[in-house]
């Protein structure tokens, strides 16, 4: 489980606006299909995910179980200064995956 | 009257019983998950949103024309705004009006972000009109609608 796959360009300019790509490897069970033998399968997603820029969140988002299996997305943040961004992903348990990219800016 | 045994409309061969018996298993095995409805949608926004107007405009949502796969539809959004930190969108929502939940997912950006757009897959239970509502850092909410048909429909298992 939990394989992560991240799009996070190593340079930008100050002041850049950067696309960021992340991905993380989850069946995203929705609670509503049923097993071979009729049985629910019970619900098990990930709920929350979170990008923190240098500790910072810059971008975060709620899931519901209509996010198709492996969540993927793409969004923006602006070059403001060389550093680390980390990708937080949180299960409707509370168990936490994440990974990181650093940025170099010029 | 031809001299028959009478036989009711009602009496059932052994035959029919038979197949009426493997087809009610097969509907029973059919999961029903109850769909949301477009009040249902309206719901979720209120209590998100509370009762402040929805405006449509400045929202743009992506979905393709038609999905062949209900499980994985790429959508995106974007919402018309400078990003700065006098004018900013604070979030972005997306409802379903025929998905078990209206409720698909929440985004929430600020003025760092630099671009208000958002790219994610998601899954349709049929044939909608996905809704997207932006909330301004004003507190001005502002919705844009994306219309797709869903060949293989996702929460449906035969």
């Amino acid at each position: 489980m939990a394989g992560i796959r991240l799009s996070v360009p190593q340079t930008a300019r100050k002041g850049e606006v950067i696309e960021l790509k992340a991905l993380i490897q989850h069946p995203m069970e929705s609670g509503y299909r049923r097993g071979s033998r009729g049985e629910q399968i019970p619900r098990n997603i990930i709920t929350r995910f979170e990008c923190l820029y240098d500790g910072e969140i810059v971008f975060s988002a709620d899931f519901h179980p209509a996010i198709a299996a492996d969540p993927f997305l793409t969004f923006y943040t602006r070059a403001v200064r060389s550093g680390t961004l980390a990708f937080r992903w949180t299960d409707q348990h509370g168990e936490m995956w994440s990974d990181t990219a650093t940025l170099t800016v010029t | 009257m031809p001299d028959q045994p009478a036989q009711p409309e009602t009496m059932f061969s052994r035959r029919t019983l038979i197949r009426l018996g493997a087809g009610s298993v097969l509907v029973a095995a059919t999961p029903l998950p109850v769909f949301a409805t477009p009040d249902d949608v309206k719901a979720a926004q209120q209590e998100l949103f509370g009762s402040r107007m929805i405006r449509e405009g400045r929202v743009t949502l992506k979905l393709p024309a038609i999905a062949e796969n209900g499980y994985s539809v790429p959508l995106s959004v974007e919402v018309d705004s400078p990003m700065t930190a006098d004018d900013h969108v604070r979030q972005i929502a997306i409802f379903s009006p025929r998905n078990p939940i209206a409720n698909v997912a929440r985004f929430q950006l600020g003025p760092r972000a630099g671009r208000a757009a958002v790219a994610t897959r998601i899954r349709l239970g049929g044939t909608q009109a996905v809704q997207a509502v932006a909330e301004m850092n004003d507190g001005s909410l502002w919705s844009g609608s994306a219309q797709t048909v869903v060949t293989l429909a996702a929460c449906v298992v035969l």
